[in-house]
């Protein structure tokens, strides 16, 4: 928090080698950009959709790395209380903001259930709380899959053709999220078109007006001069709120309990802290942020596919905050913000510079999934390698 | 004026093992009361007792009274132990290194100030509401360096402890304590292990001026100097009971050397040697031997070891007796010259020194010594098949199996010799007591056919019965095998009934090597360093 | 007496149970359910019985790659795509040169041997730098090597018309049918038919050969060493064994086996699968692992045996089974759950 005063002659080698992951990413994404052969106002506007679209749920992985729960794979459960949420708010004919208030309301509860026998497993499994959390995901994932898949139409009484599959049992593989569809993001937005100057949108005034974060790229003649680039202001404002608002939990006793917690549960539970409980209190926190974060991703995406938006949730978001310089033990809501910048930057322009370069934009796909992968475990490797030296 | 703490008749028992024997101890405000003790006379207990640990609760509580300034109090938990204002200086740090020196000053006892949402959860649920306040850095940092004063020390007070040396850690430990507003009595336990002269002094001086100022202080410590610098009064404790206590100014090194070493020797009649043993024939020459042990560092001891011999190694906890067998079984990194029979022997090289037969018995029998969820059979003739191939059964070039027939046999007879008492040579080791588990390590080292024995400890958690039939069974392989063996232990008696010499270590030097029967006063006063 | 009986009653229900684990009894007890409601529904046992010995002898040598990784202190092998991205070169190297039969099988186990035990050096390198948190540096390892092995495939100087994509003339084909003969070669050798009921005679005895192997390695010097160091570090250092190379030799074995087990499983299945195909092939080994009454740290070859029976044999039975009772494809979610549940049951319950 305070910075030493002694570092009055900077020493840059010393920054590059702390900062090694962001600045090599950094460079990488300038790098594809450039041979992505787009130009820099289509990128800033599918990077600004991104932003807006993601960063709620990365931020939302903070809390238990501060706490000493590693990375939060369990977030995935989070995903699914969203998703429980917001389709339930659907079927209820909720639109507009209300609906997605409700929504926020409503997956609360669940997800504090969720976060909490996530917690209870991790107490259970302390030292590998990731591996427990990833498998956690999956196997949380098989019982989401019985629920809407199997009951949901048998077991559990749910008629509504719109949401149903043929059969009458089972929801269907995409559910339409068009009532609720920027609710939150056209609160307050403003759309940039090159030539036309900025048009500044007060309510969600204008429903056909088809806004870049939805239209899958199609490449460069699309994404010429001439499409707007809308950037969610509101969207942005919750997150900047979010921000300061983890700022203020880990300034008080519990966020000072959460740290303490983190470094050492020996100390911790000498000093009378309740450890156990304060994990449980993290591992909430996270998983009703994830929740949260994923009702943005959801209402700003406008479809549901029910059976697999949120399995990758928490990859790309615990990639996210690697990316940004963030480690297994170290967390910064600016590394946050960065990883997501740079995870989708490189996400954007990967597969167009793969078309560039090799003619064939699947290298580029399955390049991005690589880094995805391969920034994890890169990043626990170099964590698992630095602690053994210092036992 | 009641004493400040008035421990009175304090008994306890740990599974029939009478480990206090109705201990009396008094501390009043703005004294310094000195408690010495060897290890497992019982002052671990005792402050164990003090502090409500959970272990005492859970193996039946304990028989007695607490008195804090005349109350009766019943500590049942370590939190209610800091409720009476009993504090204490912990011989590990319990300090988080990412920590300032601030918050780990205040560690969770933060001051905090309400913010609106507290207030709204804290109408619902008080606790809740309390945790969410937000921390109050500005008092936080004023009582930190508030305490910091009080304890002599100079620092910022926003440096990161983690960087710190371990002098100023001791430090901020006691400035923790202080900073409790209830502190009334503290409880240093070993503090001086890990610092330097100039602030071991330091700290005597800090523990006088807290003393000063009405605190009543407690002070556990090996070093008999630093007793003698402080003490107003003197309680030395031996297998559970107080057997003396003195005023500060009656009491000399010697003498409270003699009275906590101070026991009755059962005379044992050992068989005769059928050999000779002499000086002139050395099974090993160790010299200025340094291994670093954590724990147990050995700073250079020189010591030698005539063939035939049984040397004893002594010493108080803490001070290094245990590093030498482990820096020359390889176990922890070492230095120095060790000679075996005239050559030398390679030093962090397991497999060398068991090349060189040279068998060792770690203390940790259940971590280093065993592996517990194997068989009896496997943990006699592992390690021999790994060093020097037994029990392995040529099939094809190249491709040797292990020979489960001949290990089996092997087994039994080790069981039968050593009454090791199994459901068979299959069972595995976990199961077993330890004193049977202590037997399967002596049958391991047996079958590597060593010339040398290192032992550390055999006595250590196994029961009166198998105790006994131990120190037999290596009295015999020397006498049989003329097999050499040091023996190192924490229970001197025990040196004293087998040895043909005992070396005493102190802070990591060997200090003196003593016939058995020796006087306490030598002892005593040897172990003290 | 009544006493007796309790005791009877710890000893014998306590103690077994406690030793067989409730979780591998209420899977037995499930399989012999699912039976009995396959009997009761009249389904052909003989052929879902025959199709689960295949499953068996296809997917065990996976399992059986876990074994000594787990006998080495590395825990459970979520790393397996490492041995099996090897495996998989070493495979279309003699297809690519259209080798057929059991000369390609040979050839490619052979290579995917090598192979293996080169990249498993390379990943017990890795983990020995990463003590106590292998599981999820193995898991993300694998992960990031299958999608990096995607590229590979694209970019791989493969020619072979039959490998590669027909437009284009470069990248390799998701799915490869398995050179002629190669496909099922060793399910059909000595195969054993009773009407519906038929015995992969040859795959069985392959798997069997190999478990086999397995436990006389660990029978052997360098066998009961990286038992001893993977048990207890500590006493194998005082015993003088390397701690490190114990480990690293682990791994290799491990990867070793992956290799030689995609070998097998893509022969037998009769093709071979790229690119994202084997992300997920260490959980359902793993699981399968556990259900034989494995643990983090503890395994045999009876482990693995009893296992790959138990999980492949629910697998095999539980999808018709359940397409007659509930329509739909249940049997994947139940895979899953049974699957990941049982990961987390081991990963939970303690002891490192």
């Amino acid at each position: 928090m305070n910075a030493p005063a002694e570092h009055r002659n900077f020493d840059w080698m010393a920054l590059a080698r702390k900062q090694a992951v962001p600045i090599t990413f950094v460079a990488l994404c300038l790098t594809l950009c450039v041979m992505s052969g787009q130009g820099p106002a289509f990128l800033a506007g599918e990077v600004a959709t991104r932003l807006a679209r993601n960063s709620f749920t990365t931020l939302s992985l903070i809390v238990p790395v501060l706490a000493g729960l590693g990375l939060n794979f369990g977030i995935v459960l989070g995903a699914m209380a969203a998703q429980m949420a917001i389709i339930t708010v659907v079927h209820w004919n909720m639109a507009g903001l209300s609906g997605f208030l409700a929504a926020a309301l409503l997956v609360v509860p669940i997800a504090i259930a969720f976060g909490w026998l996530v917690g209870l497993l991790f107490n259970r499994a302390k030292g590998r709380e990731m591996v427990t959390g990833l498998i956690a995901g999956f196997f949380a994932n098989g019982l989401y899959q019985l629920l809407f898949l199997f009951l949901v139409g048998t077991l559990i009484p749910f008629h509504n053709p719109a949401l149903l599959l043929p059969e009458g049992y089972g929801l269907r593989n995409t559910v339409n999220l068009a009532p609720v569809n920027y609710a939150l993001d056209d609160i307050l937005s403003v759309t940039w078109k090159s030539g036309q100057g900025m048009a500044w949108t007060v309510g969600s005034a204008d429903k056909t007006q088809p806004a870049t974060g939805a239209v899958p790229s199609t490449g460069p003649e699309s994404a010429g001069a001439g499409s707007p680039v809308k950037i969610p202001i509101s969207t942005f404002l919750l997150i900047t709120g979010l921000c300061l608002g983890i700022g203020w939990l880990m300034a008080t006793k519990l966020g000072q309990d959460m740290r303490a917690v983190g470094q050492d549960m020996h100390i911790a539970e000498v000093a009378g802290i309740p450890v156990d409980r304060t994990r449980l209190i993290a591992v909430v926190v996270s998983t009703v942020l994830a929740a949260w974060g994923h009702l943005v991703y959801l209402q700003n995406m406008g479809t549901l596919n029910t059976y697999s938006s949120h399995e990758q949730i928490g990859m790309f978001g615990v990639a996210s905050l690697l990316v940004g310089g963030a480690s297994v033990s170290r967390a910064t809501v600016w590394q946050a913000l960065l990883g997501t910048l740079l995870f989708h930057t490189l996400f954007v322009t990967s597969p167009l510079a793969g078309k560039t370069l090799m003619g064939d934009p699947q290298i580029g796909e399955y390049f991005r999934v690589f880094v995805a992968y391969g920034v994890i475990a890169l990043a626990l490797a170099l964590h698992a390698w630095k602690g053994g030296h210092q036992k | 004026m009641p004493p400040i703490l008035e421990m009175s008749a304090i008994a306890k028992e740990y599974y029939g093992n009478r480990v206090l024997k109705g201990v009396d101890l008094s501390v009043d405000a703005g004294e310094i009361v000195c408690l010495v003790g060897e290890n497992g006379a019982g002052k671990s207990t005792l402050m164990n007792i003090l502090f409500g640990m959970p272990v005492v609760h859970a193996t039946g509580g304990f028989s007695g009274a607490v008195k804090i300034a005349g109350q009766r109090v019943a500590i049942d938990s370590p939190f209610k132990a800091m409720e009476c204002g009993i504090g204490m200086v912990h011989q590990e740090f319990m300090l988080l290194p990412g920590f300032t020196v601030t918050e780990n000053i205040k560690l969770n006892r933060e001051l905090t100030s309400s913010n609106p949402l507290s207030s709204v959860v804290g109408a619902l649920s008080p606790s809740a509401g309390k945790r969410l306040e937000s921390l109050d850095f500005d008092s936080m940092t004023r009582d930190a360096r508030a305490a910091l004063a009080r304890v002599g020390l100079e620092v910022e007070s926003e440096a990161t402890v983690g960087g710190l040396p371990v002098g100023h850690k001791q430090f901020i430990e006691i400035a923790r304590e202080v900073d409790r507003h209830k502190a009334r009595i503290l409880v240093f336990d070993e503090p001086s292990a890990v610092l330097t002269e100039s602030e071991a002094d330091r700290l005597l001086e800090t523990m006088r001026a807290l003393a000063r100022d009405g605190i009543g202080i407690l002070f556990i410590t090996h070093r008999l100097d630093e007793v003698m610098a402080v003490a107003d009064r003197i309680v030395v404790l031996r297998d559970g009971e107080r057997v003396a206590q003195l005023a500060g100014s009656e009491a000399s090194v010697g003498r409270i050397a003699e009275l906590m070493v101070g026991r009755k020797i059962e005379k044992r009649d050992l068989p005769p040697r059928s050999f000779s043993v002499s000086d002139a024939e050395l099974a090993l020459d160790i010299r200025d031997l340094v291994v670093d042990m954590p724990g147990e560092p050995v700073t250079g001891a020189t010591l030698s070891v005539r063939r035939g011999e049984i040397l004893g190694i002594g010493g108080l906890a803490g001070y290094g007796k245990l590093g030498i067998a482990n820096g020359i079984a390889g176990i922890y990194p070492g230095r120095g010259t060790v000679l075996k029979d005239g050559l030398p022997l390679p030093l962090n090289d397991p497999a060398g020194s068991l090349a060189r037969r040279v068998a060792f018995l770690s203390e940790d029998r259940r971590g280093v010594g065993l592996l517990l969820d194997e068989s009896i059979e496997l943990n006699i003739g592992l390690t021999s098949l790994q060093v020097q191939g037994k029990f392995l059964r040529t099939w094809l070039p190249g491709l040797s199996l292990l020979d489960a027939a001949g290990l089996r046999a092997h087994a039994r007879e080790m069981i039968r010799w050593l009454d090791v008492r199994c459901v068979g040579p299959e069972q595995p080791v976990r199961r077993l007591s330890g004193g049977n588990q202590q037997k399967v390590c002596i049958a391991k080292a047996v079958t590597l056919d060593p010339d040398l024995l290192f032992v550390s400890e055999p006595t250590r958690g196994v029961d009166v019965g198998a105790k006994q039939r131990i120190l037999d069974e290596l009295v015999s392989l020397n006498r049989d095998r003329r097999m050499t063996i040091v023996v190192t232990s924490s229970e001197l008696a025990e040196l004293r009934s087998v040895c043909d010499r005992i070396a005493i270590v102190a802070r990591g030097k060997v200090s003196r090597v003593l016939a058995p029967d020796a006087a306490d006063v030598d002892f005593g006063l040897a172990m003290a360093g | 007496m009544r006493e007796r009986v309790l005791a009877l009653y710890e000893k014998w229900f306590l103690g077994r149970v406690a030793e067989i684990g409730i979780p591998r009894l209420l899977i037995t007890a499930f399989v012999l359910t699912l039976l009995g409601v396959a009997y009761f529904y009249g389904m052909n046992l003989s052929f879902l019985l025959s199709d689960s010995l295949v499953r068996v002898g296809r997917n065990g040598i996976l399992v059986l790659a876990l074994l000594p990784a787990v006998q080495g202190g590395l825990g459970l092998n979520f790393g397996l795509p490492v041995g099996v991205a090897a495996g998989l070169v070493g495979l279309l190297i003699p297809m690519e040169f259209d080798l057929g039969g059991w000369k390609c099988f040979v050839v490619a186990t052979v290579l995917a041997a090598l192979f293996g035990w080169l990249a498993g050096l390379a990943y017990g390198w890795l983990l020995n730098r990463v003590k106590g948190q292998e599981m999820m540096v193995g898991t993300y390892v694998g992960f990031s090597v299958v999608s990096g092995m995607c590229i590979f495939w694209l970019l791989a100087p493969f020619h072979n018309r039959k490998l590669i994509w027909p437009i284009g003339g470069q990248g390799l084909r998701t799915t490869l049918p398995c050179t002629s003969g190669m496909s099922r070669f060793l399910d059909d050798a000595w195969r054993v038919k009773f009407g519906d009921f038929s015995i992969p005679t040859g795959l069985l005895l392959y798997f069997l050969v190999l478990c086999g192997l397995v436990a006389l390695f660990f029978r052997t010097r360098a066998g009961l060493a990286i038992r001893a160091a993977g048990e207890n570090p500590l006493y194998a250092k005082a015993c003088g064994i390397s701690e490190d190379r114990s480990r690293l030799l682990a791994a290799a074995l491990s990867t070793m086996l992956a290799a030689v087990g995609i070998v097998a499983f893509s022969s037998s299945y009769g093709f071979v699968q790229l690119y994202l195909a084997p992300l997920m092939v260490a959980f359902p080994a793993v699981a399968a692992l556990l259900i034989g009454g494995g643990s983090v740290n503890r395994a045999s070859v009876s482990h693995v045996l009893i296992g790959t029976l138990l999980f492949q044999t629910l697998l095999t039975i539980a999808l018709p089974v359940a397409n007659k009772v509930v329509s739909g494809d249940i049997s994947e979610v139940a895979r899953v759950v049974v699957a990941n549940g049982m990961i987390l049951y081991a990963l939970t319950r303690g002891s490192r």
